[in-house]
């Protein structure tokens, strides 16, 4: 039996109250007006039989009169095979011109998994950009965010990851994205065949805020379910930032104390209950969670970073359309680095650290300080290095970019200047660049 | 009678309830959802009507939902069987959890902490007659390395004289092993387990003394420079990326204690993870055990019901003064503080109270103290002692030391490892930085030798900030050599790899013996030809020195590098010319000789120091 109720006795923001009994909490609800369009509303508060409900598309134009129509159930999703290939937007409706799924629904918000029942992430997901195979690598499990700021080249980054990355499945969440982007995102993961193994849910910025709310839920809620089933799956989040301006609108509506710059004082909370749905399954799949987080003004400080970075496990800086080494971290690098090629950690170690060098040596010479030989080597070195790793148009494997890396120490060092064991350059130095440098040595003499 | 009542409002995890009868605050009561009992705790009490938060997701409750009293604080359940568990913060087993219903941490689900089935080699320790009160052992069991004393449960106030013992044999926790009575007859079973309420320090002791044994951790920075005591506290603050779960991963294997319980609260699930698979492989360096034979693991990670994050602390650290009643040394770690902090923050916003700073609630500060001083070293009625060390991590909001819960915690705790982002940057672990730490124990290292290293330290610390500005070439041989001596104990000394064998823990006669080589070079005038003699002599040396943290102690190569560090050390060694000293540098290496060091100060306060030279030049860059 499903209850119907036609009177609100309070509109604030998107948030609607009526006088109802017998309601759970959670449930969600049908929001009719007269005119024949509805939506979606939940219930966030109840007390007494005053039930407080969250218009998922907003309350404007909704009438004291309209009829509710609670539905004795929460937030649902669809899960299935179908799922793939199709595009949703954040209250599970079809976006394409597909079918509305409705057989086997899941709830959303689920519970955590049980610590003692997951393993520690193994594998190594390759994304062919050097910056993150050689210096950070992304790992199965891993939940990690791109931290950058508006007009970063950000969503081209994500699609390119998700379109090289061997994965599964790949569910993309949008919240708040420009319509242009989402477009963006359809076009190129369908021209390069990828749509087929993935699922959209797409909040765009001109749909209602609350519906943002809804998006890593769903997406998070499907992933897992594939995880589940054996898949490994890249749930891809574009932004976090409304998202989290989406929670802060939503509190302050109702009448919650804020705590830093106005945003809920369990913002840690409600990020780390998505974000640690990334799992590596003993015995089953693996879900992997990258987001983008835009940092208003670019302050790792602001509310939004800060909270992230305390719950990831490590973040990409995304800045000036390169992925800067510095500050730049994964956390579970170690795990995998270390069974990938025996150079590949002492040479990521030389590679930054003489990038740090070439960066004190750009001080000194901004400075007007002479150049000494060493810091001509250091300059020659930073341009390489910035144009043939770091620029995000490089895309090769992990080996060939372990290649280049000695390419361009050899072209500007000689073995010993680049603090690398000698049983390594022994080995890896490529012969032509030593002959040359031998050439260029006895020449000098 | 069952004492009960009814839902009237939700709000997120905090339950409006209306009851008849009598509810006490802070009571455990269970919301009724269908089948599943929800566990919750009182929070406040107005009329006829209570607010309970819910220890797991509120969604399908509604209004006129039942709820049961219990009439029971919250409480956890105190016997052996303790160690080498995982569990979440109501004490729930987290491995016989997965058992039972699999991936997830579905809610409603409560497991008893202690195995019942489980038998125990009990041997009494008291015959009949014997007087006995609470916290007195009664016997002993076996548990892992350690005698478990079964003690007279400890809200027992009276006098008791033991009418029956247990034979020594094979017992299960729930079996009578004792039976006493008190003056006025009341006979009173005892069995090896009891609950206690979490919120409740223990206090079954004789005297609280003060914290004046080191708690040794391995770790150099720490012991040697800001030592942390046995019944001490401490905390790291650091933001994030500064490795402060790492630091806690690596105290919590090399301290010298008997137990080491770790609460992961509100932190990510994967470092916990690490934490179980990894432990019970590695084995404890002091007693050649598996590490998880001293570990109990309290996991109540940040998906996890925040309500529970909240008693999650108190779950470990009554855990932690249950065991110190037996005599020995526990070490309590929290990873991290702020999250408690913000569970709290989250009741209080829900309780709609008047908001404190940055919306803590404005009891912060009490609370913190309440917990920080349940640590403490004390003397037990029988003559043993027993301490509780608690050291937390802080994750100031946004990196800054000046948030409430920095402020609050610093206030009440007697070390202070401040970690910082340009040290785990610099990659220089542990990223502990010496300029701002403190501590106000005493280690092993004697007081002067640890002001020495320090002033050393930050004077290095003004060289270096005046080679960024006026560059190499701009700075004196002198005080180039000083900076390098001290960017030489900082590489050598300070920073410790954790991954290798032998570095990643220094016991405490090598620090003692490594720290007196390397004060003596610290303390010589060395010469050179110039700045790049000296930069390539110190490469050499950290080098040599590398080597020789490496070594075993003692071993043939221990002994060889010594000798090579100490040739190479008196090769460019020299007698002071004093005529070259600045009274500055003077004083940083002879901390002794007071009039030098007034002087250096005075030359700190009005010399050129009052106006540095460079605080015009980079203004005067920016204006061209």
């Amino acid at each position: 039996m499903k209850k119907i109720y036609n009177k609100i006795i309070q509109i604030t923001g998107n948030v609607i109250t009526v006088s109802a009994a017998n309601i759970k909490y959670g449930e969600l609800a049908r929001v009719s007006s007269e005119y024949g369009d509805s939506s979606l509303a939940e219930v966030i508060k109840i007390d007494g039989d005053r039930v407080h409900l969250q218009v998922f598309s907003g309350s404007s134009g909704i009438s004291t009169g309209d009829e509710i129509r609670f539905l004795g159930h929460q937030m649902q999703v669809s899960f299935s095979d179908n799922l793939l290939g199709r595009i949703f937007d954040g209250k599970g409706d079809p976006r394409d011109r597909g079918p509305l799924l409705t057989e086997s629904l899941i709830e959303t918000g689920g519970p955590s998994v049980n610590p003692a029942k997951r393993v520690i992430a193994s594998r190594m997901i390759h994304t062919g950009i050097p910056m993150i195979d050689v210096f950070n690598s992304l790992v199965e499990s891993q939940k990690i965010s791109i931290f950058t700021t508006a007009g970063e080249p950000y969503n081209e980054l994500m699609a390119r990851i998700a379109l090289q990355a061997e994965v599964d499945v790949i569910v993309l969440g949008g919240m708040g994205l420009r319509f242009d982007d989402y477009l963006f995102f359809k076009d190129t993961l369908e021209n390069e065949g990828a749509l087929s193994r993935s699922v959209f849910f797409v909040h765009t910025a001109s749909d209602p805020v609350v519906e943002c709310l809804m998006v890593p839920d769903l997406c998070l809620a499907v992933a897992e379910k594939f995880a589940l089933g054996g898949k490994n799956v890249l749930a891809l989040l574009t932004d976090m930032a409304n998202f989290c301006d989406a929670l802060k609108e939503i509190s302050i509506t109702m009448e919650q104390v804020p705590s830093n710059r106005g945003y809920p004082g369990d913002l840690y909370s409600q990020l780390a209950s998505r974000y640690e749905k990334a799992v590596d399954f003993e015995g089953a799949g693996s879900v992997t969670i990258l987001s983008v987080t835009t940092m208003p003004g670019n302050d790792v400080t602001h509310p939004i970073p800060d909270n992230t970075g305390y719950i990831t496990e490590g973040q990409y800086y995304l800045n000036n359309g390169r992925i800067e080494p510095f500050g730049s971290l994964s956390r579970l690098k170690q795990l995998v680095n270390k069974k990938t090629r025996e150079d590949h950690r002492p040479l990521m170690d030389a590679l930054v650290r003489l990038y740090a060098y070439f960066e004190e040596t750009m001080e000194k010479k901004s400075m007007g300080f002479r150049m000494s030989p060493w810091d001509k080597k250091l300059l020659q070195y930073g341009m390489l290095f910035e144009l043939e790793l770091m620029d995000l148009s490089v895309n090769i494997p992990l080996e060939q970019a372990l290649n280049r890396g000695w390419e361009i120490l050899a072209e500007c060092f000689l073995p010993e200047e680049t603090g690398i064991p000698t049983k390594l350059t022994d080995k890896f130095w490529p012969e032509e660049m030593r002959k040359s440098n031998e050439k260029g040595k006895a020449h000098q003499e | 009678m069952e004492n009960q009542g009814r839902i009237i409002g939700i709000n997120g995890n905090v339950v409006t309830i209306e009851f008849e009868g009598t509810v006490r605050q802070n009571e455990v009561v269970y919301a009724v959802l269908d089948n599943t009992y929800l566990k919750s705790e009182v929070i406040r009490i107005k009329g006829n009507r209570a607010e309970i938060q819910v220890f797991d997701n509120t969604k399908g409750l509604k209004s006129g939902d039942k709820v049961k009293l219990s009439g029971k604080l919250l409480s956890v359940k105190l016997g052996p069987g303790l160690v080498g568990q995982l569990y979440d913060g109501l004490q729930n087993p987290l491995r016989q959890l997965a058992e039972k219903s699999g991936y997830f941490l579905e809610r409603g689900k409560y497991i008893t902490a202690l195995a019942e089935d489980k038998k125990w080699d009990f041997t009494p320790c008291v015959s009949h007659g014997d007087r006995v009160r609470k916290g007195d052992a009664v016997g002993s069991v076996p548990e892992g390395m350690l005698m478990h004393k079964i003690m007279i449960p400890f809200y027992l106030s009276d006098q008791y004289e033991v009418i029956e013992i247990a034979q020594p044999g094979s017992y299960g926790i729930q079996e009578q092993i004792a039976l006493i009575k008190n003056k006025k007859g009341n006979r009173i079973p005892v069995k090896m387990c009891f609950n206690w309420p979490v919120k409740k320090a223990i206090t079954a002791y004789k005297e609280r003394l003060s914290p004046t044994e080191p708690l040794n951790t391995g770790i150099r920075i720490i012991d040697t420079l800001f030592p942390i005591a046995k019944g001490g506290t401490y905390c790291i603050p650091g933001p994030f990326g500064a490795g402060k779960t790492v630091l806690q991963q690596i105290t919590s294997r090399y301290a010298e204690v008997d137990i080491v319980i770790l609460a992961a609260c509100g932190e990510r699930a994967s470092e916990v993870v690490e934490t179980i698979l990894n432990f019970p492989k590695l084995i404890d360096p002091h007693t050649g055990k598996s590490l998880m034979e001293r570990t109990i693991i309290i996991c109540n990670t940040s998906s996890m019901p925040v309500a529970a994050r909240e008693s999650s602390v108190y779950t470990a650290v009554t855990l932690a003064e249950y065991y110190r009643q037996m005599g020995l040394d526990v070490l309590l770690l929290a990873d991290s503080t702020s999250r408690w902090a913000q569970a709290m923050r989250e009741k209080s916003g829900r309780l709609e109270e008047i908001p404190g700073e940055e919306a803590f609630p404005a009891y912060l500060e009490s609370v913190i103290a309440g917990f920080y001083e349940r640590a403490g070293r004390v003397r037990l009625k029988d003559g043993n002692i027993g301490s509780v060390t608690i050291g937390g991590t802080v994750s100031p909001a946004g990196g800054s030391f000046e948030e409430p819960v920095t402020q609050a915690t610093l206030k009440v705790v007697g070390a202070f490892q401040a970690l910082s982002k340009e040290r785990a940057d610099a990659r220089r672990f542990p990223a502990i930085g010496p300029l701002e730490s403190w501590s106000r124990y005493k280690g092993f290292i004697d007081t002067p030798t640890r002001k020495y290293i320090l002033k050393t330290l930050a004077h290095a610390n003004e060289i270096e900030q005046m080679i960024k500005v006026v560059g190499e070439e701009g700075t004196s041989l002198e005080d180039y050599v000083f900076y390098l001596q001290s960017e030489f104990f900082d590489n050598v000394y300070l920073q410790q790899n954790a991954f290798d064998p032998v570095d990643a823990a220094t016991p405490e006669n090598r620090q003692k013996r490594v720290l007196d080589l390397i004060t003596g070079i610290l303390k010589k005038w060395l010469q050179f030809r110039d700045k790049e003699d000296a930069r390539k002599f110190f490469n050499r040396l950290r080098q040599t020195f590398l080597d020789y943290n490496t070594s075993t102690w003692k071993s043939d190569s221990f002994y060889e590098c010594e000798k090579k560090i100490q040739a190479m050390v008196a090769e460019r060694s020299a007698p002071f010319p004093e005529t070259l000293l600045s009274h500055i540098s003077l004083a940083a290496i002879e901390p002794d000789m007071n009039s030098t060091l007034k002087r250096s100060e005075k030359a700190f306060e009005h010399e050129s120091f009052q106006k540095e030279p460079w605080d015009n030049i980079p203004e005067n860059e920016e204006n061209l």
